[in-house]
């Protein structure tokens, strides 16, 4: 079976693997529209033009990095501010996707696209005892890609039509979204502790370095987390 | 080329990259240890900034305004546990309610 041909695998016998990768991340879809959604909306609240949104969602398609982008620039920071922030927050895609690599088949162009569909969530989903289910991340990656992306043009659109998205609180979800990702991530001392410093690094940077900056230095904290596991391991 | 477009192309680069790189170079192999903790710790700690700096940062300063207020409510919705989009609407609303009262 691994090694049937790829005219074999596309037939229908598969379909049922990738359709229970879309029924998988279903009770996911209305989060990851409406977070769609609110990416679009922010988009263009920082001054994003609608393709940049879209383009986005389509080519990076990882959230909480979309939205440091579009929060450091809305913010007044610089693009390189920006870039490197998204690019320190999906750092975490390297080694995921490494770990998943055995998911994914064929030359190297079907395994860098099929890997554009390993997302937090579709890798969470796929992953079975000792490895991952192909046909379920690819099968959910790709629900939760059609969401992103069509939530974010929906957001665009609506974006046209609504005033100031601060009179909505919009500005408000930012925090809230990135506390609603956090929380699930900080189970043990030493994620808390690398949350707690992150935070009160770019806290206290705040006042005394540009927009992005703070973020970026924050990054450092996950260095005193991993000190903290030596002094008082298990 | 605008602030916006050049990190739509950069970051999508490097997405595309920071995701392919793995599957296509080193299929089966396995993470040292060491750097997946580090990677591991990166997301909480970035994340946390994130909300420190969305919540209470206002160019270079720090403030206390609606959207503290917001992000208040979304820890009492986390902690119970709502799903994201409820946090997210909570947070957004208590805004929006504050700022129509003021």
């Amino acid at each position: 079976m691994p090694d049937s041909t790829a005219i074999g695998r596309r037939r229908a016998l598969d379909l049922g693997g990738y359709g229970a990768g879309l029924r998988a991340m279903m009770p996911l879809l209305p989060a990851v529209l409406a977070f769609g959604v609110s990416f679009g909306l922010l988009a263009r609240a920082a001054g994003f033009d609608g393709a940049a949104a879209i383009v986005m969602s389509l080519t990076t398609f990882a959230g909480s990095a979309q939205f440091a982008v579009v929060s450091v620039l809305g913010a007044g920071g610089t693009a390189a501010a920006a870039i490197v922030a998204a690019v320190l927050l999906n750092a975490r895609y390297g080694p995921m996707a490494l770990s998943a690599a055995t998911a994914f088949r064929g030359g190297w162009l079907r395994r860098l696209l099929e890997a554009q569909l390993l997302v937090d969530e579709s890798w969470a989903l796929s992953r079975r005892d000792g490895g991952f289910d192909r046909r379920i991340l690819i099968g959910a990656g790709l629900g939760l890609y059609a969401g992103w992306s069509g939530g974010t043009a929906i957001g665009v659109v609506a974006g046209d039509s609504l005033a100031d998205p601060a009179t909505l609180g919009l500005d408000a979800a930012f925090p809230a979204l990135f506390l609603a990702l956090l929380a699930p991530l900080v189970r043990d001392r030493r994620a808390l502790s690398a949350a707690l410093f992150g935070a009160g690094i770019a806290l206290a940077l705040t006042p005394i370095s540009p927009a992005g900056i703070p973020v970026i230095a924050a990054t450092t904290a996950c260095l005193v987390g991993l000190r903290l596991e030596r002094q008082a391991p298990a | 080329m605008s602030s916006a477009w050049l990190a739509v192309v950069v970051v999508g680069a490097a997405t595309v990259l920071l995701k392919a790189a793995g599957p296509v170079l080193a299929a089966g192999r396995q993470l040292p240890q060491g750097s997946a903790r580090v990677v591991e710790l990166l997301a909480p700690a970035l994340l946390a900034a994130l909300v420190a700096t969305g919540a209470f940062a206002s160019d270079e300063s720090l403030v206390l305004d609606e959207r503290g207020a917001g992000l208040a409510a979304a820890g009492i919705a986390v902690a119970v546990k709502a799903p994201l989009l409820m946090v997210i609407v909570i947070a957004a609303v208590t805004a929006a309610l504050l700022r129509a009262i003021a």
